[in-house]
């Protein structure tokens, strides 16, 4: 789809604001509101510094910012227009509900193949009889693997000569890697302009650059490698129903991020209030919460899950008139499940802080502020806060890769995201049987395990080069 | 006199540092030429502030240094314990030689008894260890010497200390194990990383007194190291004086102290409140001892001289010799180009004191009856108590931490509260500001009871009352600026904004003398000194008129502590501010204070004036505390 | 000790009541019985005399909490949530929805569970603290610092990533095991566990041997090792003479809390490799949305965590002279 016709849809089509889409652009601004914060005080700035000198710090930031890109712009929903009947008629829009990055990716999302179809196939993986006239002009039917009616249409119809076949592989990669190096180049060029207009001091500034700019090269050019070849065929293969096996995974990493961050809008505000009223007022307040987080922990984890995903699951079966689209059902069973998370992992985090809290009390620069009877709710804000900040952050992040993976086993358990979605643990649990099937098909299974490493691999990096540069207790060790 | 024991020649060592800007590695310099010579059966005191590099000398000696350590010169020759067998080098001898040593010819103690002990080991399991280790004892035969230790270092039940575990005994008795296991190797040398300083007087005395019999029997030489010149002229026979990673002056410890010939030295010495001169203020040195890695070129002392001249700046001082020596080992030196110009430079004895502004008929500003706290007892509600089963309970102690204790403050006056650890003064002070419930009693400041059955104190008293922790590092918060720390205090109290707008805490940082700049920084850019000034001026914010000051400087060096002492008498005499002053130093008392409160296990065991007091103490136990005070001669 | 362990048990009773208002809660406010009814049911037969029968044949006919047609203590006791939460108490599980008796149902399942469940405990235990302690004798090092990496790598792949490569190579490439199956002839079984207990070890190996390097190394910071080395003790004898020791303490207590939930099963591995422990039987329950298994599954799993509670407690005293119960 062209840049012109993309915009001409936006503009048309009806707008739709699912409810994780919402959030998900909530969390956006109130992480760009945070990066403002932290640019603006000092001692947060050096802290972060310390973040980004170390490489796989950089790297992780850059490959987690590229997947909150893909995940942004698929948070964008809308319904087309419909082609009018008469000209009089009021605009009807279509049932389908799409994102701006379905748009963006319509050649993928549209070109659909009968069945699987190994990476970069030109023949189906699956055997169909095919009727073929012998010279002597006897027919014979023979089981074999016809050609794709998408990928490698533009080669003559008939087996496809290996040269042929290689030459153009090679010629879209090398289009497609110069393409994206191109881009990229482009794009660095205005960031050194942008950067000696805005920084002064280029002494002061410790992030290594240079790594961003590597790993940006990389995905650059790999992006355009893909979409080089996704031009002629599929670059990850197709699946069962002949899906575009790249097309699921970039869709999956919305749901991936979804899961690994929405539930963080009900687990930190549960957390911190109750657990450091908990740890700095004690006494019965104390009690209760504890009462409260013991139960709450001592319910196993998967069961409840289960329990909340099943009833929520019924409530919305027995009520489709609440939901127009397929969609937005899929949608609010995804908010759901974030809900029923965050619900699930608050207790840890509340458990650290009260713990925090119960030591911070009794620091002197507390009792100060007491001693000018500073209330509670002050001493908590402007001094318990801003001090656990470091490891609520270390927490947040460690969390997300957890969730991230808790996602991939729910689904396979079948409390997961709903079927009618894209998400890795739903792409795992349909390749899982793909794999006793002769041939194996192995490449949904690999491009899942493949973006959901680099995803969840990037978050743990992140988290640990935070916790070395956050932790007060890292620092005696060197 | 024979070959001494241990020779250590310019030792140097530094840090490996990542540059902040360039991210290049570099050294840092720590130590730099360190020498000195130790005998048998004398004790060497290494004497010190902190970050001057005298644990990580005794550190360096047993090659137990931090992964960043980098040896750069100098010789640890260790003369060997048969005779006619050439001295050995520690700094090139291998690992396997040096674990040879460690323990066998070299022990070390250290300063936290507490911590420097295997937690979950028993006593006598550790000290085997070591017989096991260096004198190939079985665990039968080691069972019996590790009790003839512990009897040795003083333990009254040995075989009950030698099954206990570490927590089972106290600081005291801990440290007198520690000694047993360092004594365990029979070493010829023993190094004591200011074994005393976490502990209070009286234990202070009896292990300092332990040591040295211990030095006596054995013929050891003892490498003492301490920050503390009475503990140097009571208990070492040589001193050498660091700064900055270099020993400035060293010899006899009677000739240091009596005629010391380095401005440091001399500086530290007059600086002792003991020292003080009734009417004037403590002789103080400016500024603190500049971080590692921004040593000076030159004299490393010369920011800091009363006595630099031009001459300091350009050329690194030499090492020059007094006169009176007999033995090259008694030689007395300096590191100071203007050694012996005594003329020049009499140490500026302090400027004099405002008078007293104490008003002795005025009606006391802060009264105590009774006062009487308990921790929390078991006797509380269902909820308390079903809280105690699902943690584990923590012991509760039956007796009351502070025992009905009376007493009242003047405006204008300094009462110091005496004590040592566990005595209640702390509590004391956090009954009286309401930060910990007490039991019974009551709390009058200026007229209006705020402490009391059923009391609750109308809004604004915390205004007349504030309080200076001991630990600068801890009572600042680290996240706020310097102005918010010093406003936080003059908003929560609904002061009129002009109390702390920029003008007002301008004025604020003036008097405790720091530079208008602080306001916008942050508290770890300061040093501990300038912090507690910083921690004084936000109690100041709020115009109180009765400060408590606890321990407010037991964290700082000597140098430090006159700085903070000179300032709060000058804020007395400008404001007739009321301090109850809580300390466990009796030089402190004697320069600041005008009558004396001595605590013991909760109660007032003695009460008076700070002169008759000092003089003449009635009560046994502030007797004990007087006579373990070691006292500079 | 008899009697700090009898208050703990009496502790746990508020926190199960706890348990099980969260769950029927969660059951009943948002589906009635009338919807379960209905569900189970099927489509075909549903009529308001069958959902009246269902009901009450299961004993669904009564109110949720609070009977206000009865009266007094009845009020209470004659509702669903007495009824059917004081049963489980008394460990009466009652019957599954297709009528089974759940409390035979688990302990006949108890034995496969726990024959995964143990030996994955204890290799991965062994395995990671030795891994751990190997780690941190070349703390500093390459080897160290490649050993971490490859732990936060083993933590990023996702368990069924390990499950369907283990089943794919072993199993069906190299055919060494069998892809599943269960064999209570304990001759035969090793045949079947092989497999999964190695998987679920290497799954968790990434994690515990991180975390527990961390806590040796934070050990190793500590005074009393200084002291350990100014005594002339060699490195290794240090570490593994007083920081083995010292270290061991958080991991051993922090293990034991997850001892008695061994009984659950672990439910990938089980429902993968076609044991049928309690674990598959769990995932059954919930793929049969069969609430009275999910309920009597909850509880037994909360009781289970609350017993690990009080043995943390308990291991506590044992492994750490500084403990002791009052």
């Amino acid at each position: 789809m062209t840049i012109h016709a993309l915009f001409s849809t936006l503009s048309q089509s009806l707008w739709v604001w699912l409810a994780t889409d919402v959030l998900l652009w909530l969390l956006f601004v109130l992480f760009l509101f945070s990066v403002v914060v932290i640019v603006r005080s000092p001692l947060q700035r050096a802290v972060w510094q310390k973040v980004f000198r170390q490489r796989l710090a950089v790297v992780s930031t850059v490959l987690l910012a590229i997947a909150a890109c893909f995940a942004l712009l698929d948070s964008i929903h809308l319904r087309e227009p419909l082609p009018r009947l008469t000209p009089e008629a009021s605009v009807r829009y279509s049932v389908e509900v799409n994102s701006v990055l379905d748009l963006i990716l319509t050649d993928l999302r549209k070109n659909h193949e009968k069945t699987y179809s190994a990476p970069l196939a030109v023949n189906l993986a699956a055997l169909e009889p095919v009727t073929v006239s012998m010279p002597d002009g006897a027919v014979e039917v023979r089981r074999e693997a016809p050609r794709l009616k998408v990928a490698g249409s533009i080669f003559p119809p008939g087996p496809v000569n290996d040269t042929t076949y290689w030459l153009d592989v090679l010629q879209r990669v090398s289009f497609g890697a110069l393409g994206g190096a191109l881009l990229f180049a482009l794009l660095w060029l205005g960031c050194l302009m942008a950067r000696r207009v805005l920084t002064s001091n280029p002494q002061s500034n410790r992030v290594a650059w240079r790594w961003v700019g590597l790993t940006l090269g990389v995905v650059f050019i790999t992006g355009g490698v893909f979409t080089g070849l996704s031009t002629n065929f599929h670059v990850f293969g197709t699946d069962k129903v002949g899906q575009d096996v790249l097309y699921q995974v970039l869709k999956s990493l919305r749901t991936a991020l979804v899961i690994g961050l929405v539930p963080t809008l009900v687990t930190l505000p549960l957390g911190i209030a109750l657990g450091l009223s908990a740890g700095y007022f004690r006494g019965k307040v104390d009690d209760v919460i504890q009462y409260i987080y013991t139960t709450v922990s001592a319910v196993p984890g998967v069961l409840l899950i289960a329990a909340s995903v099943l009833s929520i699951q019924v409530m919305i079966d027995n009520h489709p008139e609440w939901f127009a689209t397929a969609v937005e059902r899929g949608d609010i069973r995804l908010l759901a499940l974030c809900i029923i998370l965050g619900m699930t992992s608050w207790t840890g985090i509340a458990r650290l802080l009260r713990g925090e809290a119960l030591k911070m009390r009794e620091y002197d620069y507390v009792q100060a502020a007491r001693a000018f009877g500073v209330g509670a709710g002050q001493i908590l804000l402007r001094h318990v806060l801003p001090n656990v900040f470091p490891i609520i952050l270390i927490t947040l992040v460690m969390e997300f890769s957890s969730l991230v993976l808790a996602e991939a086993v729910l689904s396979y358990i079948g409390i997961g995201v709903d079927p009618t979605m894209f998400s890795f643990g739903l792409m795992i649990n349909n390749a899982r049987m793909e794999l006793s099937r002769d041939p194996v098909v192995w490449w949904s299974l690999t491009a899942a395990f493949l973006f959901m490493v680099i995803l969840v691999l990037a978050a743990n990096l992140l988290a640990d080069a935070v916790r070395d540069a956050l932790d007060p207790r890292s620092e005696g060790q060197s | 006199m024979s070959k001494p024991l241990l020779q250590v020649r310019n030792l140097s060592l530094g840090f490996a540092r990542r540059d902040e800007v360039s991210e290049s590695p570099r050294i840092v310099d720590a130590l730099s030429a360190i020498s000195f010579q130790l005998h048998a059966g004398e004790t060497l005191a290494l004497l010190g502030e902190s970050g001057c590099g005298k644990s990580l000398t005794a550190l360096a000696l047993m090659r137990l240094l931090p992964q960043q350590a980098r040896f750069q010169s100098g010789h640890v020759l260790l003369e060997s314990s048969e005779s006619g067998v050439r001295s050995e080098d520690l700094l090139r001898v291998s690992e396997d030689r040096m674990r040879q040593i460690r323990g066998r010819r070299m022990a070390m103690i250290f300063q936290e008894p507490a911590t420097s002990l295997n937690p979950v080991m028993r006593i006598g399991e550790q000290i085997n260890e070591v017989l096991r280790l260096h004198r190939g004892l079985t665990t039968a035969a080691g069972d019996a010497e590790v009790l003839a230790l512990l009897d040795q270092v003083g333990l009254p039940d040995p075989a009950r200390a030698a099954a206990a575990y570490p927590f089972e005994l106290s600081g005291g008795m801990k440290q007198r194990a520690m000694i047993a296991m360092a004594l365990a190797g029979d070493p010829d040398i023993l190094l004591a990383d200011e074994p005393t300083t976490a502990l209070d007087v009286t234990l202070q005395a009896q292990i300092l007194d332990l040591i040295r019999d211990l030095q006596q029997q054995r013929q050891m030489g003892v490498l003492l190291i301490t920050h503390d010149l009475a503990v140097v002229s009571a208990r070492a026979d040589r001193v050498a004086v660091m700064y900055a990673g270099q020993i400035v002056e060293s010899g006899p410890v009677a000739q240091v102290l009596n005629q010391p010939s380095h401005p440091y030295t001399r500086a530290l010495l007059a600086s002792l409140p003991e020292k003080a001169i009734p009417g004037k203020a403590l002789t103080q040195l400016a500024g603190r001892v500049p971080p590692l890695g921004s040593w000076p070129m030159t004299c490393r002392f010369e920011p800091r001289c009363a006595i630099r001249e031009p001459h300091c700046l350009e050329e690194s001082p030499p090492w020059v010799f007094l006169p009176g020596a007999e033995t090259p080992h008694e030689q007395h030196h300096a590191l100071c180009w203007r050694v012996g110009d005594d003329s020049t430079a009499p140490v500026d004895a302090g400027e004099p004191l405002s008078a007293s502004t104490q008003s002795t008929g005025s009606p006391p500003v802060l009264q105590v009856v009774d006062l009487s706290v308990r921790y929390e007892s078991a006797s509380k509600g269902l909820l308390y108590r079903l809280r105690q089963l699902w943690h584990r309970a923590e012991a509760l102690p039956s007796s009351p931490v502070v025992d009905a204790i009376s007493f009242d403050l003047r405006p204008g006056e300094t009462l110091a509260i005496v004590g040592e650890s566990g005595c209640g003064k702390t509590t004391t002070a956090r009954a009286i500001l309401r930060l910990i419930e007490s039991e019974s009693g009551q709390v009058i400041l200026d007229g209006k009871e705020i402490v009391g059955r059923g009391i609750r104190p109308a809004k604004g008293w915390r205004r007349d009352v504030q309080m200076v922790f001991q630990d600068p590092f801890a009572s600042l918060d680290p996240r706020q600026r310097i102005r918010q720390i010093l406003s936080e205090g003059p908003r929560a109290l609904g002061l009129s904004a002009t109390d702390y707008d920029n003008n007002a805490l301008i004025r604020l940082l003036d008097r405790v003398g720091l530079p208008p700049e602080a306001l916008n920084r942050f508290p770890h850019e300061f040093s501990g000194g300038q912090r507690q000034r910083i921690a004084i001026a936000r109690a100041l914010a709020v115009s109180p008129k009765v400060l408590i000051c606890d321990e407010p400087t037991s964290a700082l060096d000597v140098s430090v502590q006159a700085q903070i002492l000179n300032l709060l008498q000058k804020l007395q005499a400008e404001t007739g501010i009321a301090y109850l002053f809580i300390t466990h130093n009796f030089g402190v008392v004697r320069y600041l204070a005008d009558r004396v409160l001595v605590m013991q296990s909760g109660r007032v065991v003695e009460a008076g004036n700070t002169e008759q007091l000092l003089k003449n103490p009635q009560h046994a136990y502030t007797r004990a505390l007087l006579a373990s005070v070691p006292v500079l001669s | 000790m008899f009697a700090y362990i009898l208050r703990r048990v009496l502790y746990a009773i508020p926190i199960l009541i706890g348990v099980n208002l969260i769950t029927f809660a969660l059951f009943f406010m948002v589906n009635s019985p009338d919807d379960m009814a209905r569900m189970q049911l099927g489509v075909k037969r549903v009529t308001p005399e069958a959902i009246q029968q269902w009901k009450a044949e299961r004993g669904y006919d009564k109110p949720l909490f609070l009977n206000e047609t009865s009266a007094g203590v009845a009020q209470i006791t004659d509702t669903i949530f007495y009824s059917k939460s004081l049963t489980l108490f008394a460990g009466e599980f009652g019957r599954s929805e297709d009528g089974r008796e759940i409390g035979r149902e688990i302990r006949e399942r108890m034995g496969p569970s726990l024959a995964i469940a143990i030996p994955t405990f204890l290799v991965g235990l062994g395995l990671t603290v030795s891994l751990s302690l190997f780690l941190v004798l070349f703390r500093g090092t390459w080897l160290d610092r490649t050993g971490v990496v490859l732990c936060v790598g083993l933590m990023s792949i996702s368990s069924l990533f390990f499950i369907i490569g283990g089943q794919f190579i072993f199993a069906r490439m190299l055919q060494l095991v069998p892809i599943s199956g269960y064999e209570s002839n304990p001759l035969v079984a090793w045949h079947f566990l092989i497999l999964p207990v190695t998987v679920a070890v290497v799954a968790g190996i990434g994690s515990s041997t991180r975390w527990y390097r961390t806590l040796f190394l934070e050990e190793i910071g500590k005074d009393y090792v200084r002291t350990a080395r100014a005594k002339g003790l060699s490195d290794t004898a240090v570490l593994f003479r007083h920081v083995l020791r010292n270290g061991l303490i958080p991991i051993l207590t922090g293990v034991v809390v997850v001892i008695p939930t061994l009984f659950m099963g672990s439910l990938l591995i089980e429902s993968f490799f076609g044991i049928p422990g309690l674990g598959s039987y769990t995932i059954d329950a919930i793929a049969a949305q069969d609430f009275a298994v999910v309920r009597a599954m909850v509880f037994l799993g909360s009781g289970l965590y609350l017993l690990g509670l009080i043995l943390t407690d308990l291991s506590y005293t044992l492994v750490d002279p500084r403990i002791r119960l009052k």
